[in-house]
């Protein structure tokens, strides 16, 4: 019989406290096949890792089983501690007291009980456990950014410069994303374009990175290391390959379309590039605003394009790459000002959102930077700003802090008095939050030196009257509500994931959190993976954040891809779905359940195999299997039934 | 001097903000007088909740502080708080911003008197109470009302 031992951690107090640990090792070791038990403070730790080590040499035991945290946590750290000993990796199991435990109980007995029962289940897995041998699996070395703004720029130029090739896909036709809208940056005010075009050419022109912009992920396949991309490159109606940008067509284009860059402060024709610093510099036809496609006349575009790249008969295409690594950095957009009610929703003029007034702000934008208010013109002399406009709300809107507003509406309306000089910020906030270098600095200055008036209170309502947008505030500094008739009220509203991303999630099949922003698969010590490998998550899809932030969790999310790609070939856990090609009856149940398509029948064989490289051992197929020729590797039929019978007390 | 039970709402209207009510006349003037620069202040409360006589003031100190900065004189003036200051510096050492805000209450006395306000006139001083009253908080009275 195998010589099994116990290890109890108490985890500080976190199980010790709820669980009685020394009664854990010793009701372990007389279960059969316990042959050594002990407890210890931290199992984790070093010391807590000599001592299994020790005792499997010691006592020569043949598997361990650490009573302790969720396996997600530290079973690589204890089957490395195993491995290290000379014990074969899946013979070290974990039993979890923790999570299922002692985080969830309170009475102390029970829980000491239950840990018991727990450990004796585990127990009974490990008598029957197997040696397994890890399944060496390929690495595709190249990497697939979704999201051309600046996180995804940042990740594929640094996976690019240590030599890997990247494919960067982009929904607009150009990359860029927000930050090429922002006219300064807090808080140093450096020109959001100067830092951000040189890293757009140095995206477009890397030789290991292949731009597609105007394109879309369709579907995606397989497993870490050997993704199969679908990707969609959508009709822009001119061909890229012969235009030369020389800009003639969006000239002489007769529609109007308000630009969705300028936050509808201007127009552009149907035929456009967002910007004239886009990379690529090509522009797109909007099908809905083009008067041939509406009417069938016009192709004034074409008749123009001397080189003919005018192509009207231009379809969308469907390209397949082969990738290892896919990072997510499809960035966030903001809550509708129409859904603000009470602000408006939108009907009153001359209130408008942040990103507009960046765009008032900048030197490129519809006002080549003078601050003039969309309704008729005007400089406005009092201007309102109003923070958590649907943030930090959670009966209404969002429950989150978006945590950029504080300092961007700062940066705000710091710059418009640069501008207008005897004209009066007003800023209503809740709480300002300024935490990050420099920034606390930033936000002193701004109410020390140049005269914005911080008002402490949620604004109730924004009305028109007269030529004038009155604010209804309050300042619980001085006990008494506020009213100003203001010129411009810029709103900052809420960070929200991109509306795109749910859909793209349900394709990659990674998570999101509770408000949509995807998800990390430890909020402290992974913050740039998802909980399935292969894909990585980087910047304000992850959730608000600023553009340092966004850059270093771009690298951040780029070391791992580059971590990934370092190595000869991965290993897959061998412990997953498996065929008694006897017993098959070839029903092809196992395919119809199987979530990861690694179940495939075998012509030659007539049998039903499995894929392992796809497997993930998730078990659909062994419980769907009616004839029982599937087996999990480490949870057969007879390992389950024996848990069964031991976790309901019985031997 | 209100009466003020924490049980009823403040009964004032709102504050009407301008860039005229906000950049002209007061807050430059108690910058003026006191040397100081009222906009440092980032309303933390430390003045208030260190100063000695502040159950005895109808206004915070603190919130002397933030009216000015609304260019709101009225409810100062016309209140007790500046009065009841013994202008002892707790608030002057305390602020972490290095706001002199006994330099502020002096100012803030000095435009009281100006404006022709005056809550403790020595006209106002019987010779009864004169006799009565200690020598030094005489002394002291008339130190505030000579700043």
């Amino acid at each position: 019989m195998k010589r099994i031992g116990v290890f109890v951690c108490h985890c500080g107090i976190n199980i010790a406290e709820t669980v009685d640990v020394k009664r854990v090792a010793e009701e372990a070791l007389k279960m059969d096949g316990v042959a050594y038990a002990q407890d210890y403070i931290y199992m984790c730790s070093e010391p807590g890792q000599a001592l299994v080590r020790e005792k499997i040499k010691e006592e020569k035991l043949d598997a361990v089983i650490i009573a302790a945290c969720s396996p997600n946590l530290h079973e690589s750290t204890f089957r490395t501690a195993a491995e290290e000993a000379g014990l074969n990796p899946w013979q070290c199991e974990i039993a979890n007291i923790r999570e299922q435990c002692s985080w969830v109980h309170s009475d102390r007995e029970k829980a000491t009980s239950k840990a018991i029962n727990i450990v004796g289940t585990i127990v009974q897995k490990t008598r029957l456990n197997e040696s397994l041998e890890p399944i060496p699996v390929s690495i595709t070395k190249k990497a697939l950014v979704i999201g051309g703004g600046i996180a995804g720029i940042q990740a594929a130029l640094d996976i690019a410069d240590s030599g890997y090739k990247v494919i960067l896909v982009e929904k607009e036709s150009s990359i860029g994303g927000h930050m090429a809208q922002l006219s300064e940056t807090f808080p140093t005010l450096d020109c959001s374009q100067c830092i951000l075009t040189p890293k757009m050419v140095a995206a477009g022109k890397h030789p290991n990175i292949e731009l597609m912009t105007y394109s879309e992920i369709e579907e995606v396949s397989g497993y870490v290391g050997n993704f199969k991309v679908r990707i969609r490159r959508k009709a822009a109606f001119v061909d890229w390959s012969k235009c030369n940008g020389c800009g003639l067509c969006m000239e002489k284009c007769p529609s109007k379309v308000s630009s969705v860059f300028d936050r509808e402060l201007a127009k552009h024709g149907a035929i456009y590039v967002p910007f004239p610093q886009a990379v690529p510099n090509k522009p797109v036809i909007d099908k809905d605003s083009c008067i041939y496609f509406k009417s069938g006349k016009c192709r004034l575009c074409e008749k123009v394009c001397e080189i003919g790249a005018i192509d009207f008969e231009q379809e969308d295409r469907f390209v397949e790459e082969e990738v290892g690594a896919i990072i997510t950095a499809t960035g966030f957009e903001t809550l509708p000002v129409a859904d603000l009610a009470e602000y408006g929703a939108g009907d009153v003029p001359d209130v408008i959102d942040g990103l507009a007034f960046e765009r008032l702000l900048s030197a490129s934008g519809p006002t080549v930077g003078e601050v003039r208010r969309p309704s008729d013109g005007t400089i406005p002399k009092e201007i309102v700003f109003v923070q958590c406009a649907g943030s930090r709300d959670p009966e209404r809107y969002k429950p989150y802090c978006s945590k950029i507003c504080c300092m961007y509406t700062t940066k705000h309306a710091l710059l418009y008095k640069h501008r207008v000089h005897d004209g009066q910020p007003y800023i209503f906030y809740i709480d300002i939050r300024t935490g990050g270098k420099g920034y606390e600095e930033f936000y002193h200055n701004a109410e020390e030196e140049e005269g914005i008036i911080y008002l402490r209170g949620k604004v109730a309502k924004i009305f028109r009257d007269g030529d004038k947008t009155v604010v209804w505030g309050t300042d619980t500094l001085t006990g008494r509500n506020i009213e100003i008739a203001a010129d411009l009220v810029v709103l900052a509203t809420a960070m929200i994931p991109k509306d795109s991303t749910a859909e793209l999630v349900k394709k990659l099949r990674i998570q999101t959190g509770p408000n949509g922003f995807l998800s990390e698969a430890h909020p402290k010590l992974r913050p740039v993976e998802s909980i399935n490998s292969g894909f990585y998550i980087a910047g304000a899809a992850q959730g608000p954040k600023d553009i340092p932030e966004t850059v270093a969790q771009a690298s951040a999310a780029a070391c791992k891809v580059i971590s990934l790609f370092s190595r000869d070939h991965l290993e897959q856990d061998p412990a997953i779905a498996w065929v008694d090609e006897d017993l098959c009856g070839s029903c092809r149940i196992c395919i119809s359940v199987c979530p990861y398509d690694a179940r495939e029948f075998d012509e030659e064989k007539g049998i039903v195999i499995v894929n392992e490289a796809l497997c993930e051992g998730c078990g659909s197929c062994v419980a769907a299997c009616a004839c029982g020729a599937t087996q999990q590797r480490n949870l057969s039929d007879s390992q389950i039934k024996s848990m069964v019978t031991a976790s309901l007390g019985g031997g | 001097m209100s009466e003020n039970t924490g049980l009823a709402p403040p009964k004032s209207p709102p504050i009407r903000l301008t860039r005229e009510i906000v950049n002209a006349g007061f807050k430059q003037r108690v910058n003026e007088l006191s040397g100081q620069h009222m906009d440092a202040c980032y309303q933390c409360g430390n003045c208030s909740s260190g100063c000695p006589l502040a159950q005895e003031m109808d206004i915070l100190p603190s919130r002397v502080m933030r009216l000015v900065q609304l260019g709101q004189s009225d409810d100062i003036i016309n209140g007790g708080t500046i009065w009841i200051c013994a202008s002892c510096f707790q608030c002057t050492v305390r602020c972490p911003k290095g706001i002199d805000i006994q330099a502020v209450m002096d100012a803030l006395r000095q435009i009281a008197m100006e404006e022709g306000v005056d809550h403790f006139g020595p006209d106002q001083i019987s010779p009864e109470l004169a006799a009565s009253v200690p020598q030094p908080g005489l002394v002291g009275v008339y130190r505030k009302l000579a700043t």
